[in-house]
């Protein structure tokens, strides 16, 4: 039986930038194990010499010309920002403490 | 007018019969008569419906050339963006943002002439399979309003079994067309991938989401599936070859000679005995038609459900990383000094639901270091083994069937609880999904123990999507001819309906 502890998914929340409250927590170690078992399937099988696929379609990089085409205007790209100044998005402070 | 197929809407247009305002007026009086019950709709834009509907109705009077279902209303899954109309996902981390730009899906449909009567309900994000995800609540069955219509696309389903609108388009991940097809009686394909763009599709898993076509007939189907697919350079995924001939298909339904593959690991224990009953009388059917029965072996898809909850989880743990609350969305903890990660995560925990956040801790963890190799590793080689077994399979038969979910409509509530149940009722729709090609379902029938409706599921080989159009339309047929009217005419009538 696999687990997954609290603390483990509180790691594993933090990782995902989603703080989740204590009873999520909870909750959801406590899902965990059986939805570990059933994945852990996977493991069931001899895969050696199987080739992995991320992909249904055998494509290469895809390229268009470089042409410059029309794209959305700052209005248009600002239009959902929970906040903006000067034409730009605002956001909270990404380093270190105010000045 | 709204029981109707999209075909004979479509006939009646062109005769000068009706007009596009007049046919988009009733369905909107359907959807205020019935959809406070059903609750497909998270959002109808009646106004914009009904410019559009006057507008195709002045070109087509102008004497221009217009598409087949040029004036047919239409519902649209909430996952695909369309310029100033709010759209979610079933979402609250989207709640109130209109995109600024329309999906590639949405722009074909406005040149198409389709008419955008609204945005339906969904599982957030498309991930779940009875619409109880949705941050909006549940959509109802138009067929018993204690029971879920199946999800993701529920809301389309529900919108078009309910008479709410003829046409519809829906998402399919891991069988989000096909098993809210099925569980409220109508017809829904999930296209091969790459066919349809994923420009504007809000996406879940990037290499199994495929949008489609929802009807009430498989000819209705194919006259939107042949709208909405073809090549796009916005999306680098998109196929680059003509549309396979799906209306044409259609049309014919000849099934003298085709082989069927029956699937043996997708049927029998685990299935509902009346599902697996509606089944086996379809494939008599097709044997009585012509058709040439065998079965066929595919023994990974044993491990495909295990190998899909894998890497779904995994890649939208990678695709929701954006939802950051800096450029769109929601914003929550925004306060002085609070640094842009604690931002990020007190929105991410008022956004995103029990189920999103579930799916994106397993994918952190399956893709975390120590434990990639063995589950994400070994789920994609598990995928490679599925797509040989249809490789081999395809040898044998020209397309595959199965009963496309193990039971009919569940009650709202009986397994939102309990993710592991919830997530078995994927079991014969994911190995489509993990192999990249296209799967139809389309009505077989009531259960005999609840008299609600059962899928059945074709399958063929990428880019072969008018085989299903072919064998759906000759069981379609046969079907018909032995119930003597639609199955839809066996549904009770909504409250409020006139």
């Amino acid at each position: 039986m696999s687990s997954l502890s609290r603390d483990d998914v509180a790691k594993l929340a933090g990782l995902a930038r989603i703080e989740m409250t204590e009873s999520e927590l909870v909750e959801l170690s406590s899902q965990f194990g059986m939805i570990l078992d059933a994945v852990a399937r996977v493991q069931e099988m001899d895969l050696s010499g199987v080739k992995a696929t991320s992909h249904p379609q055998p494509l290469e990089n895809v390229a268009r010309p470089d042409v410059v085409l029309p794209s959305l205007s700052p209005e248009d790209a600002l239009s959902g920002a929970p906040a903006q100044e000067e034409s730009r998005f605002r956001v909270p402070q990404i380093l270190g403490e105010a000045e | 007018m709204i029981h109707q197929t999209a075909a004979q809407m479509a006939e009646a247009l062109t005769q000068g019969e009706t007009t596009s305002v007049e046919l988009t007026q009733a369905h909107l009086d359907r959807i205020a008569a019935v959809d406070g019950q059903v609750k497909a709709f998270l959002h109808v834009d009646s106004e914009g419906a009904l410019a559009q509907a006057a507008d195709v109705d002045a070109r087509r009077k102008s004497g221009e050339k217009l598409s087949p279902i040029a004036g047919i209303p239409l519902a649209l899954k909430d996952v695909l963006a369309q310029k100033g109309v709010p759209t979610t996902a079933g979402s609250k981390i989207l709640q109130g943002w209109r995109p600024p730009y329309d999906s590639t899906v949405v722009t074909k449909l406005k040149d198409a002439g389709v008419v955008i009567m609204g945005k339906t309900n969904m599982d957030e994000f498309a991930m779940g399979s009875s619409t109880e995800n949705s941050g909006y609540g549940p959509t109802f069955n138009p067929w018993d309003l204690t029971r879920t219509p199946g999800g993701s696309s529920g809301g389309s389903s529900a919108a078009v079994s309910a008479f709410e609108a003829p046409l519809a388009i829906g998402s399919d991940t891991g069988g989000s067309i096909r098993q809210p097809a099925a569980l409220t009686g109508i017809v829904g394909v999930r296209p091969t991938y790459g066919a349809v763009s994923r420009f504007g599709l809000i996406a879940y898993s990037s290499s199994l989401d495929q949008a489609g076509p929802f009807g009430r007939t498989v000819l209705d189907t194919a006259l939107l599936h042949e709208v909405i697919a073809g090549h796009d350079p916005k999306d680098a995924t998109s196929i680059n070859a003509p549309v396979p001939a799906v209306v044409a298909a259609a049309k014919s339904g000849d099934v003298k000679g085709m082989k069927i593959g029956v699937i043996k690991q997708l049927q029998g224990e685990g299935y509902q005995n009346g599902v697996q009953a509606r089944f086996d009388e379809s494939l008599q059917l097709l044997a009585s038609l012509g058709a040439e029965i065998v079965e066929v072996d595919c023994p990974s898809f044993e491990y495909a459900l295990a190998a899909y909850y894998l890497i779904a989880p995994s890649e939208c743990s990678s695709n929701l990383a954006r939802f950051d609350a800096m450029r769109y969305g929601l914003r929550v903890g925004d306060i002085d000094g609070a640094s842009a990660e604690a931002v990020m995560s007190a929105t991410r925990d008022a956004g995103f639901g029990r189920e999103v956040k579930r799916r994106i801790i397993l994918g952190t963890y399956a893709l975390s270091s120590g434990y990639y190799d063995a589950y994400y590793g070994s789920a994609q080689k598990i995928r490679t083994l599925i797509i040989q077994d249809y490789a081999k399979a395809f040898t044998q038969a020209d397309v595959l069937v199965s009963p496309t979910a193990p039971t009919t409509a569940y009650k709202i509530g009986e397994k939102v609880d309990d993710p592991m149940a919830m997530y078995l009722g994927d079991v014969a729709t994911i190995p489509v999904n993990l192999a990249g090609i296209c799967g139809m379902s389309l009505p077989a029938g009531l259960a005999d123990e609840d008299n609600l409706p059962v899928g059945f599921q074709i399958m063929a080989p990428a880019m072969q999507d008018q085989r299903l159009y072919q064998a759906g339309a000759a069981l379609e047929a046969a079907l018909l001819s032995k119930w003597g009217a639609p199955i839809l005419t066996k549904a009770p009538e909504l409250k409020g309906a006139k």
